[in-house]
């Protein structure tokens, strides 16, 4: 249920998690708990284009920590932000099971690498 | 070097049903349905040695024998596809490349422990892996090899996707049960096990997507033949993957007795040119580093809890000398204090403990007292704790100190580090 909303609505806000405890004769607590619990849940909106950047070892040998300075600068925000105009979300996350295409990210529902400034300079253009 | 589980993978649309058809596809189905009983399945798997892959590597077949034969609740099969452990990229190939080998499976299995329903719980972030694996069940149903009297018998069987929403923890079986249910993935304390009171409160096994696609080979071509690929106690090939400072990153299909060198110099590629090796994790983020000396271990669950590491999940991340291993620490670290769910306090206090002063060594700050403490802090996690994780934790940060001790004294004692810096070039 908490998927099909966001899948609707892009997030799960306060009243959404109210008509759901409603919905499920539970209290609300309950089902905030599991909202907070879970990262992929989001309690605000995200940007049209929401970049999930994996920090963890094999991403992190391969360097995607200059992956994450280059989308901070070019973006002009920091992890766990969205640009202004609402396009472009940034994260930092733990490892997303593919170490085979390290350094990578996943933008939206799609996986993308190895990543280079090159490929990075070219998604962000064609997203704008 | 014969391979089973990936065999399909570089064929043409792999995924489709009739491609697997083509390949003796559903035989060991219907073979286990068909001309064996439910026990003569399960003493099958149990002579085979296969061994759970998802990385704990508990043999299969003794698990599926805890289920109550006289329970009156149903039984069901929940399989773990909630892929997290850094390095490991395995059961997404199966599930996008193979998803029919997986659903034949469940089948046998489930026939096997005379469950009716079973639950793939994914990862929420393989949208793709989902999406291909719903496709290969709306492609079983139709075929009948799912749903009601599978392959003209009177078995019946429902699969069920689920999608997991972000937490690691939910790939322990228990958290997992939880997270099923609609709740926070927290462990749940054992004794009861899952076998007797699991999903629903009802009799419950719960295996790897990789384990259950061994399973209809293992019908086939018999218990002996699965038994003989691997080494003794531990059946079959597994999938190891491999990424870090590799020529050839990726999937490799070995043996479950391949050494560890074998699978980095004879199938990776060795490592990227110019470089020389320093250090491997064996098997996931979870299992103890290991040094360029004791790459001669073989693969198996066994040699390398000998060693003092684990087989885990396959993953194998490779370390060339440019890498600080004071930082590889502080990455691991991070992520278990990331991870940790955070209901218990040795787990919670001490993952982030142990990342603050670990990143503290790595910015230069480092104080020597730190070092002291470190071993006490990492080691008073394991075995304080209701799950697993904990002793993640004390195995492989406490690895990283006990066998790369200069470098953290060099830290502290230097207040810099050496190797960062060399990994900015690693970005081309």
């Amino acid at each position: 249920m908490l998927h099909f909303v966001q899948e609707k609505e892009g997030f799960i806000s306060p009243e959404s998690e109210k008509e759901i405890a409603e919905h499920l004769g539970i209290p609300v607590v309950h089902v905030h708990e599991v909202i907070s619990f879970y990262h992929l849940f989001h309690q605000k909106p995200k940007g049209k284009c929401h970049f999930a950047v994996c920090q963890t070892t094999s991403c992190a040998l391969l360097g995607a920590e200059e992956i994450i300075e280059y989308l901070k600068k070019r973006l002009g925000i920091q992890p766990g932000e969205t640009t202004p105009d609402g396009k472009f979300s940034l994260s930092v996350v733990e490892c997303l099971g593919a170490c085979e295409i390290a350094p990578m990210m996943q933008c939206n529902k799609d996986y993308m690498g190895p990543l280079t400034k090159e490929k990075i300079d070219e998604l962000i253009n064609k997203s704008t | 070097m014969q391979k089973i589980l990936t065999r399909h993978f570089n064929q043409a649309n792999s995924h489709r049903l009739d491609t697997y058809l083509h390949d003796r596809g559903y035989e060991g189905a219907r073979k286990a349905l068909t001309q064996m009983t439910p026990a003569q399945v399960m003493e099958e798997i149990k002579k085979s040695n296969l061994r759970g892959l998802g990385g704990a590597g508990f043999a299969t077949g003794m698990k599926w024998g805890f289920i109550p034969s006289n329970n009156p609740k149903p039984k069901y099969l929940v399989v773990n596809a909630d892929e997290g452990e850094p390095g490991t990229f395995k059961d997404k190939y199966i599930m996008e490349r193979d998803p029919h080998a997986l659903l034949e499976g469940i089948v046998v299995t489930c026939y096997a422990i005379g469950s009716h329903k079973a639950y793939v719980y994914i990862r929420g972030e393989y949208v793709k892996s989902m999406q291909i694996l719903q496709g290969a069940i709306d492609e079983a149903y139709q075929k009948g090899f799912l749903g009601k009297g599978i392959m003209g018998t009177s078995f019946d069987l429902d699969v069920v996707i689920h999608p997991g929403a972000g937490a690691y923890i939910c790939g322990e079986e228990t958290a997992l049960l939880e997270s099923l249910e609609g709740k926070k993935g927290f462990p749940r304390l054992k004794p009861p096990f899952p076998a007797v009171v699991g999903l629903f409160g009802c009799p419950t096994v719960i295996n790897n997507v990789e384990t259950l696609a061994c399973v209809p080979h293992i019908i086939v071509h018999g218990a002996e033949w699965f038994a003989k690929l691997g080494c003794e106690k531990n059946g079959g090939n597994r999938i190891f993957c491999v990424s870090g400072h590799v020529n050839k990153p990726g999937i490799y299909e070995l043996s479950v007795g391949t050494t560890l060198r074998a699978i980095i110099y004879e199938h990776a590629g060795g490592i990227r040119e110019g470089h020389k090796l320093k250090a491997v994790i064996p098997g996931g983020i979870s299992a103890a580093v290991l040094t360029a000396d004791e790459i001669d271990v073989r693969m198996d669950f066994d040699s390398l809890k000998a060693i003092g590491s684990m087989a885990g999940s396959g993953g194998i991340i490779v370390m060339d000398e440019t890498t600080c291993m004071v930082w590889a620490a502080m990455v691991a670290a991070r992520f278990f204090a990331h991870e940790s769910c955070g209901q218990c306090s040795p787990c919670r206090e001490g993952a982030g403990w142990v990342y603050r002063i670990m990143k503290r060594i790595c910015d230069g700050e480092g104080r020597p007292v730190d070092l002291k403490n470190l071993p006490g802090i990492v080691g008073n996690i394991g075995g304080n704790t209701i799950c697993a994780f904990g002793d993640a934790v004390t195995m492989a940060v406490g690895s990283y100190v006990q066998k790369f001790k200069s470098e953290f004294e060099y830290h502290i004692k230097e207040k810099k580090c050496d190797l960062t810096s060399n990994l900015q070039e690693a970005w081309h």
